[in-house]
């Protein structure tokens, strides 16, 4: 499935960075290292997920694949072409095609549009009439997400956040998008709706062959929707791979951490728990060496000098960076 | 034991424009000393009024709160309000969700706490409250007691004012303490730090904690007992083994099986409940929960009608708000678990 | 889904946020019984023609000969009478009710043009330094200090004879209409600083909600981002802001004839009449009472009515 064979990935991501420069404090500051340094590739109709704990980049490497944000360093390749330091003009032709779902679904619709024109607005922004019309394409999008069609001359403010989130993923879908970033989809909604909500998406990734880039936190979530995934930490990647090496032989001691914090209903106790102490530290003044190791229960001399490169052992898929990953199952040792 | 919160068909209305809101409509449970309850719901099942109510922080000209609320034996219900802000902070205190919106920004959280102390400890010296209150921040774990003190709530991280609240509930010596989504704004490892605090706090002291939560997995970790909430009312409540493990109603059903798992099967879809949880000006009649679900016509029409009460099902002290027969409703969730994997 | 909750859902379906507050509007006393009172006051402004055309008076006839030798008005409370519904001047013997009536039309020509003006200025400098930021923010956030930190009173006092006497000379009888251009002119130059901040803060508000920069991840232009995404919410406080402005400008208006940089003698004004009744305040009292309660109903119902405004169009805001 993740062969390196397969042809050109559908976005590419090479030295990824984006500092925001530090505003305000009594000292004089280096700029907050949001992201800093991400490598990674998605290929056409590939979910990966993007997790970590907050501060730890996710929501501004969203931000930076559909250019909201202007990256600092690094380029990203959509589709062959170089979209690092596009402008508006470069970038229409490929609007279309990469598309995002936001996380609030009270925030992220024009409380004074309806819900037609809300969907519609990709299609106007970017001059395209669909066959049949945009209001025809529309009503078809409400239907592909489960809203009653009906409801097209509707305000946002009639709608459950339930209703809204899709509201919010046809227009997402309206320009036929080849790639979806999707900023924490879920986390506003109830856990009922929820269930609903990525039921939703994983239908139509594979009806429509989407590429998702899947942002959350909830690793519970990223696992029922993702084929592969990537764990954050301070601004990097720390391990990247497929689900089931990521969730069934995670590697990087943060991901074994992360994984064995969640609450599951069906496990008894805290016992197994690898319990982390301390908070995530400030992207300001991150760490010197390898970023966890002020939390890893790990760490070593090594570690606070040299920083661990992302690497991956030959042939294998899944990459981590750190200097004493977890040893491979039936590897020896 | 007596326990040592009892809240008695408590019932909490909002008059509204647009109609009465019924958030809480006819609630009982109770909680012991040096036991937890964990408080399940979805937004708008009434959790988070509920505690309010406990602590009386409703405002009495927007908010009708009817029923009995027993705090170590005393009545709250229709006491003047400076009887129940004496109780407030002393006997009972609250965990809110939101750290940053519960601190003053412009006063150090040392002198925050103190003041919180002094409150109830009239006579309390200068010096005396410093070092409890530095103890205390020592004890909900914040490094460097002393030169925390002196820091403002904007200086710490959001665990850290997590504990920051925590030592804040807990000043007092409270012997009830209300935690309303205390971990719902924290990242997973810090969640679970925050936890097992709270645990560790309750097994020095003995405090009665109720704990208001949307996580299953939160309850599961560190509640004793359960009662799921659904449109203003208890629909399941017993132990966590009993309701978690062997859930009785088809609420409950249905959000354990629409929460996504580390486990099992990660291609299978997951099985959400349908439809939307109700409005509460607009609560359907009968059960309200019986729209949703998949139940509701073998009980020949009696949930769109007829609400159910709390009756015992399964083991001793389970019991569930569900028009089913028991064996019947044993029977059906076997065979849908074995079928489809229930919900719906 | 209940009868009931269908019937609600019909009645509430496809009503727009501009709708709603409509309805609640409608809802509101307040702003009913302000509200007809400032139709009033309109109809009357726009129809001061027609009425002088009925009563038969001009603003500039004088009767003499219904003045006393000392020049006060005969009868009883400054001359009230079927010819002269709110009796006539001490002095010149005008027809206060017709002068009001003219002196209301100006006010309102004054007070409105000046606030679509303001509106006007504010709302494009408010977007543009809003949405776009960076060095056009620090200079129209400049500008804007800079206007705030002049005192009105004293640059309008100085200013308008000296912009009179540029067109006009000394002697030159300079036309009512100049006035009227330059009284204007001052409120439009002090008056954008407030919509203009309002505008930029709410602006800067949207500017960081998910459906603008989802507007922008599709690649709209400027164009749509304010047309489309940004104005259409935030004309509820705009509105809010102008309803709140024409009272302001009418006594602002009315102030400046009363300290004489306002307008002349030949255009009926509230400030004027006022500035001119003082002298009769003992002798004469029904000179001010009839501008002085016809000003003081008119700001108050257009302060009452910006009130209820807000209260429809805002309905979290808790007074």
């Amino acid at each position: 499935m993740t062969d390196a064979a397969t042809p050109e990935p559908l976005l590419r991501v090479r030295g990824l960075t984006k500092h925001f420069p530090a505003r305000g404090g009594r000292r004089r500051s280096g700029p907050v290292r949001a992201v800093d340094g991400l490598d990674f590739e998605v290929r056409a109709g590939e979910t990966l997920g993007l997790v970590g704990e907050s501060g730890c980049g996710k929501t501004t490497t969203g931000r930076l694949l559909v250019r909201l944000l202007e990256p600092t360093g690094g380029s990203i390749e959509f589709a062959g072409r170089d979209i690092t330091h596009a402008g508006r003009r470069k970038l229409r032709p490929l609007r279309p095609d990469l598309q995002i779902i936001f996380q609030d679904p009270y925030a992220s619709l024009n409380p004074r549009h309806t819900v037609g024109r809300i969907i519609a607005m990709p299609l106007q922004v970017n001059g395209i009439t669909p066959a049949g019309g945009r209001k025809a394409r529309v009503r078809e999008l409400m239907e592909l997400v489960g809203l009653n069609p009906e409801h097209y001359d509707r305000y946002p403010h009639e709608f459950s956040g339930g209703q809204r989130q899709r509201i919010g993923i046809a227009r997402a879908l309206a320009p036929g998008p080849r790639l979806v970033v999707a900023d924490e989809p879920v986390s506003a909604l109830d856990v009922s709706i929820q269930a609903q909500v990525v039921n939703l998406l994983r239908d139509l990734q594979r009806e429509l062959g989407l590429a998702f880039v899947f942002i959350a936190h909830d690793l519970a979530v990223v696992r029922h929707f993702c084929q592969r995934v990537a764990v954050m930490y301070l601004g990097r990647i720390v391990e990247i791979g497929a689900r089931d090496d990521i969730y069934e032989r995670p590697r990087h001691p943060y991901t074994r951490a992360l994984l064995s914090a969640v609450p599951e209903v069906t496990r008894s106790g805290p016992a197994d728990r690898i319990r982390l102490t301390g908070d995530v530290p400030s992207a300001l003044d991150p760490p010197s060496g390898c970023r966890f190791r002020t939390r890893c229960p790990k760490a070593r001399d090594r570690c606070s000098v040299e920083e661990p490169a992302l690497t991956r052992r030959d042939g294998a898929d899944q990459a981590i960076a750190c200097h004493y990953p977890e040893p491979e199952p039936g590897a020896v040792g | 034991m007596d326990p040592y919160l009892r809240v008695e068909d408590l019932r909490v209305s909002f008059n509204t424009t647009d109609g009465v809101v019924r958030a809480v409509d006819g609630l009982s449970f109770s909680v012991e000393r040096g036991r937890t309850l964990g408080v399940v719901g979805e937004s708008g099942s009434g959790k988070s009024v509920t505690s309010l109510a406990i602590l009386g922080l409703h405002d009495p000209r927007r908010a009708t709160v009817t029923g009995g609320i027993t705090v170590g034996g005393r009545q709250l219900i229709g006491r003047p309000e400076s009887e129940v802000r004496r109780l407030r902070g002393r006997d009972a205190a609250m965990i809110f969700q939101d750290p940053l919106s519960a601190l003053h920004p412009y006063y150090p959280v040392g002198r925050q706490i103190a003041e919180a102390y002094r409150v109830h400890h009239r006579g309390a010296g200068r010096a005396e409250t410093r070092r409890r209150v530095i103890e205390l921040l020592d004890r909900v774990g914040i490094p460097q007691p002393g030169r925390r003190y002196d820091q403002y709530p904007h200086e710490f991280s959001g665990g850290m004012r997590q504990r920051v609240m925590i030592a804040m509930a807990l000043v007092n010596d409270p012997d009830l303490l209300i935690a309303d989504e205390p971990t719902t704004a924290l990242d997973v490892t810090v969640q679970a730090q925050i936890l097992e605090l709270l645990a560790d706090l309750q097994a020095e002291s003995g405090t009665a904690i109720v704990l208001i939560t949307h996580d299953l997995g939160v309850v599961s970790q560190v509640a004793d007992e359960v009662l799921v909430m659904y449109a203003g009312r208890a629909v399941e409540q017993g132990t966590v083994e009993q309701v978690l493990l062997r859930p009785q109603h088809p609420y409950t059903w249905g959000l354990l099986s629409s929460v996504p798992s580390l486990r099992g099967d990660a291609e299978a879809d997951l099985r959400p409940i349908p439809g939307n949880p109700p409005s509460l000006i607009d609560v359907p009649a009968g059960c309200a929960f019986h729209p949703r679900c998949r139940y509701a016509e073998h009980t020949a029409g009696r949930c769109g009608t007829e609400l159910p009460e709390l009756r015992a099902a399964g083991t001793a002290g389970h019991r569930v708000a569900c028009h089913l027969r028991t064996e019947e409703r044993a029977r059906r969730y076997a065979e849908d678990v074995a079928r489809v994997g229930v919900a719906r | 889904m209940s009868e009931r909750a269908e019937r609600q859902d019909r009645r509430l379906a496809g009503r727009s946020p501009g709708q709603l507050a409509w309805l609640r509007l409608r809802r509101d006393r307040t702003a009913l019984v302000s509200g007809a009172v400032l139709t009033l006051f309109v109809l009357v402004a726009c129809g001061a023609s027609l009425i002088e055309l009925a009563y038969g008076i001009d603003p500039r006839d004088q009767f003499q000969g219904k003045l006393d030798g000392s020049g006060m008005p005969l009868g009883y409370a400054g001359g009230i009478s079927t010819e002269h519904f709110f009796g006539l001047e001490p002095g010149l013997g005008r027809d206060i009710f017709i002068r009001l009536v003219h002196g209301l039309r100006w006010s309102l020509v004054i007070a409105l043009a000046a606030a679509v003006l303001t509106a006007v200025i504010g709302v494009v400098l408010g977007t543009l330094a809003g949405y776009l930021g960076g060095w056009l923010d620090a200079v129209v956030s400049w500008i804007t200090d800079l206007t705030l930190a002049m005192p009105f009173l004293v640059v309008a006092l100085a200013l308008t004879p000296t912009v009179t006497l540029r067109f006009y000379g000394q002697r030159d009888a300079v036309p009512p209409a100049f006035g009227i251009a330059v009284l204007i002119a001052i409120f439009a130059v002090f008056g954008w600083t407030s919509t203009a901040r309002l505008v930029r803060g709410q602006v800067i508000a949207l500017r960081e909600r998910e459906f603008v920069e989802a507007a922008r991840a599709s690649g709209a232009g400027l164009g749509h981002m304010l047309f489309r995404q940004l104005l259409p919410n935030i004309w509820a406080p705009i509105l809010v802001s102008f309803s709140l402005a024409v009272p302001q400008f009418i006594t602002g208006e009315a102030a400046l004839s009363f300290i004489g940089v306002g307008l002349g003698e030949e255009i009926p004004s509230f400030g004027r009449m006022i500035y001119q009744s003082l002298e009769y305040l003992q002798t004469d009292p029904a000179f001010v009472f009839f501008p002085g309660v016809t000003i003081f109903a008119l700001v108050f119902a257009f302060n009452l009515f910006g009130d209820a405004l807000r209260d429809a169009l805002d309905p979290k805001s808790v007074r």
